[in-house]
């Protein structure tokens, strides 16, 4: 196994423009964790995704100590449904990247058995192609029972990743339901597996996939139907956008309406959905997939979208976790009041009102805020 | 559910090495340790020592079962506990074997870090209550 050049990465840390600014408000001391983590310590970077993962105390401390290293990486998503060959083609795309010289990162998420907690992550065991080397580092996460936390997880695991300075981050998610629309939506570019065929295909794009979806992938192109489904997508992507889609892969460019709009130089037209055919177990596509995803970074840079989607996420990561900061603070609060039942007693027994009970816990709060800002 | 809310969970790679396609104990201890709360990894049949070793690493396991029913454990063992403590891994992983393994390779095992050899047929409550147990405490 090859421990990475630890010394490059120190250095290029330290040389970093921003190296200097502050660790988060009111401390300037480098946990040593993440010290070690920026020094190329594998230990060190598992563990910080533990604990973020854990919620473990500290651990808000951490994810804002990385925050500085971040927005090198780039973060593709990979969705689609259970069985589509999602983890297949993970391993394949991170030995195709590790080929070109990239490093990577893949946060593979499996939905947890809802009455122990319990879990058999399995996307691991497709993994085969990266035997011992530690440049491409697998974690599989579970739902742990709350897919709302998930995505804020994924998030700041996603950040350890890239101020460990992975190049190419991969997050594989069953497209399932709303949940797994968010976790993927924090990629720059969202990729969408579609088998040939499968019946339940088509349900899967109903459920909103298909509005997320930059890269469409008809994987399993050896199967019989893969020419209809190829079919049946380029159908629903051009009613979706009004415009044809590409497509690319495996079986060539024989197929109809090919590179459309493509290389025209004009950048009003925005981003046509591309669909990619792939055979995941035997590495087919998989170079033509990677190409397609750099036109879409390059897109993402020259339209200015990039800018955009940070900008929107940065702010629903601000509002989210304000959102969670201030629902704990209340409910605290409540408690400390004698707890939600006392209220409802109070309000049952029409001492009170739920307007009132809300402007008396709240009021204070805003009492103090208005206070400090004077 | 809050995103601070802190959410531990008992994390297993089942880890299947070498030569070995006897695979139904390590089915059998994977769903029975889900059942029990805990999240498995399972590694799949065939596997190099260095690819357990990364598994284990980066997946932050804090249980790392290997079952083994080829004989071959005597090499391949040695060889993980060395990978895991390169990269400072073994302290606060919790080692345990399952499988075939003969008394007097047991102790050797033992002596060289194993917490415990569970042998055919070893009941799943014990083992869950050993994991339980034993899981190490980390800060
Ligand atoms: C079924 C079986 C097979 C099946 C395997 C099917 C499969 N997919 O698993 C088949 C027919 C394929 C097979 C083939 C062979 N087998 Co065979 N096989 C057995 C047999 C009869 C039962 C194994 C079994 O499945 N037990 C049921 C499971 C649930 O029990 P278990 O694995 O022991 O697991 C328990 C514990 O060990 C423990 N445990 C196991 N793993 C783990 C992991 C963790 C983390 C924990 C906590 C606990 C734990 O908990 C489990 C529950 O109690 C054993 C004999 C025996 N009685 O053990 C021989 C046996 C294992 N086989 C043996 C041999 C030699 C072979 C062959 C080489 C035969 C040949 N010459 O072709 C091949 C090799 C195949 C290969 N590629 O590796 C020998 C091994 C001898 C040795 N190690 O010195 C045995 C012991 C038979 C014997 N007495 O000679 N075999
Ligand atoms: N025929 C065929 N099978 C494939 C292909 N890609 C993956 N598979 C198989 O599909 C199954 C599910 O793959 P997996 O990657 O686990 O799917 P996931 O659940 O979406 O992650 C496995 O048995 C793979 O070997 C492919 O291109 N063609
Ligand atoms: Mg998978």
């Amino acid at each position: 196994m090859q421990e990475r050049s630890q010394g490059d990465d120190a250095e290029h840390r330290t040389g970093s423009p921003d190296s200097d600014g502050s660790n988060g408000p009111g401390d300037d001391s480098v946990n040593p964790l993440i010290e070690d983590l920026l020094a190329g310590k594998h230990r060190a970077l598992a563990r910080v995704i533990t604990k973020i993962e854990n919620r473990q105390p500290g651990y808000r401390e951490l994810v804002s100590q990385l925050h500085q290293h971040t927005g090198d990486a780039s973060v593709v998503g990979v969705t689609g449904s259970p069985g589509s060959g999602k983890s297949t083609l993970v391993d394949k795309m991170a030995a195709t990247y590790r080929e070109r010289g990239e490093t990577v990162g893949v946060i593979a998420i499996d939905p947890s058995s809802p009455f122990t907690g319990g879990a058999v992550l399995g996307d691991r065991i497709r993994m085969g192609s990266n035997v011992g080397d530690m440049d491409v580092f697998f974690r599989s996460m579970s739902a742990r029972g709350s897919l709302g936390g998930l995505s804020t997880a994924t998030t700041d695991a996603v950040k350890a990743l890239d101020a460990f300075g992975k190049d190419r981050i991969i997050i594989e998610t069953v497209g399932a339901g709303q949940n797994e629309i968010d976790i993927v939506k924090t990629a720059d570019t969202v990729t969408v597996l579609v088998p040939p065929g499968s019946g339940d295909d088509v349900q899967m794009l109903k459920a909103g996939i298909l509005e997320i979806g930059d890269v469409f992938v008809v994987n399993k192109a050896d199967l019989d139907g893969a020419n209809r489904t190829v079919q049946e997508l380029r159908e629903m992507l051009d009613y979706r956008d009004g415009g044809l889609p590409r497509t690319v892969g495996h079986h060539g460019a024989d197929a109809a309406g090919d590179v459309h709009g493509e290389d025209d130089g004009t950048e009003t037209a925005g981003w046509e959905p591309t669909i990619v055919e792939t055979v995941a177990d035997r590495g087919e596509g998989v170079e033509e997939l990677l190409d397609v995803l750099a036109d879409h970074r390059a897109y993402l840079d020259r339209s200015g979208e990039r800018e955009k989607q940070r900008r929107a996420r940065y702010a629903e990561e601000i509002r989210t976790l304000v959102r969670e900061d201030v629902n704990e603070l209340l409910a605290a609060e409540i408690e400390h009041r004698g707890g939600i039942d006392s209220f409802v007693k109070q309000v049952r027994e029409r001492e009170t009102d739920p307007y009132a009970v809300a402007d008396d816990v709240v009021g204070p709060i805003e009492e103090c805020l208005s206070e400090r800002r004077e | 559910m809050s995103v601070n809310q802190e959410q531990r969970t008992i994390r297993c790679l089942v880890a299947k090495v070498g030569l070995d396609g006897h695979d139904r104990g390590a089915h059998v201890i994977s769903r029975a340790f889900r059942d029990a709360g805990f999240e498995v990894i399972y590694s799949g049949l065939h596997r190099a020592p260095e690819e357990i070793v990364q598994a284990a690493v980066q997946e932050d396991v804090d249980i790392l079962g290997i079952s083994i029913l080829s004989g071959a454990h005597d090499t391949l063992i040695p060889e993980i506990i060395d990978g895991l403590t390169e990269y400072d891994a073994f302290d606060d992983t919790l080692v345990i074997v399952g499988g075939i393994i003969p008394d007097e390779d047991e102790e050797e095992l033992k002596e060289l870090g194993v917490a415990e050899v569970f042998g055919p047929g070893a009941s799943m409550a014990e083992m869950i209550e050993f994991v339980r147990e034993n899981a190490p405490e980390r800060e």
